[in-house]
């Protein structure tokens, strides 16, 4: 096979510090990728679940494994993350928002907001538990 | 030379593949239809933490729950087969190599969204 020149790069990602804006975005699709694996999970976990109640219980047993609920912790707010910073896409779509200003509004929203449920999320859990 | 095409049918059929409006609309869609379904399966999965069969299963017995169930794992996977579709698009950059990883993800998705519609089916009108 030939040997292909590659051009030279000019420096991009790895000398600007990314604005908030860029993390969030970035972290858009991160959360996006891992929901897909999520959702991969939930599919296994709903057949498992219909197969009968061993199996069930199996499942059960590994989602009460502290690491297992740590990883449902990541899970749980990256759901939550993408529907916020998924909300803001739409607002943008729209033309709402698509300011600096209501770019920095957004960013705080995000990050409130996600965290927010997340922490509902889990005290609803924790406070169902017997 | 005069281009025939009207401005809406460029931009109708914009992109490699063409159909990137119709791609994008059905994503913003899928979107939007997620929000408050999402909203829904968070907190409702929340109030079951130790679930046992018997409570799996009367939460199956839920019409409400089992419909919106199906229509999650419905629009869901359609929403990341899309989404992935993008994210291999922008990363994969040889040809053989990008198409098996869509028709990975894309089969993949639709197999596991039948799978999980008779999975949730089942629990909820089979005869236990």
């Amino acid at each position: 096979m030939q040997k292909v020149d590659i051009p030279p790069l000019s420096p991009h990602l790895q000398i600007y510090r990314l604005p908030l804006a860029a993390k969030i975005s970035i972290l858009h699709r991160a959360t996006g990728f891992i929901l897909f694996i999520g959702l991969l999970l939930i599919a296994a976990i709903l057949i498992a679940a219909s197969s009968g109640s061993e199996s069930w219980q199996t499942i059960h047993s590994l989602l009460s494994n502290w690491i297992v609920r740590l990883i449902l912790l990541g899970f749980t707010f990256s759901l939550y993350f993408h529907l916020c910073s998924g909300i803001r896409h739409l607002l943008w779509d729209i033309g709402k928002g698509f300011t600096p200003q209501g770019t920095h509004i957004g960013n705080a929203l995000i990050i409130i907001g996600s965290s927010l449920l997340t922490l509902l999320t889990w005290f609803i859990a924790w406070s169902q538990t017997p | 030379m005069k281009d025939l095409r009207s401005p809406l049918a460029k931009a109708k059929g914009l992109g490699a593949s063409g159909d990137a409006s119709h791609f994008f609309w059905i994503q913003r869609l899928t979107a939007l239809a997620l929000v408050p379904i999402t909203l829904w399966l968070g907190l409702s999965i929340a109030r079951l933490p130790e679930a046992s069969y018997t409570l799996l299963l009367s939460w199956f017995q839920s019409p409400f729950n089992t419909v919106m169930l199906i229509l999650f794992m419905l629009i869901g996977l359609h929403h990341a087969q899309l989404g992935m579709q993008v994210i291999i698009e922008d990363y994969i950059a040889t040809h053989p190599k990008r198409l098996i990883a869509i028709l990975l993800v894309k089969f993949s998705s639709y197999f596991l969204m039948v799978l999980s519609i008779y999975s949730i089916l089942k629990l909820a009108l089979g005869a236990h």
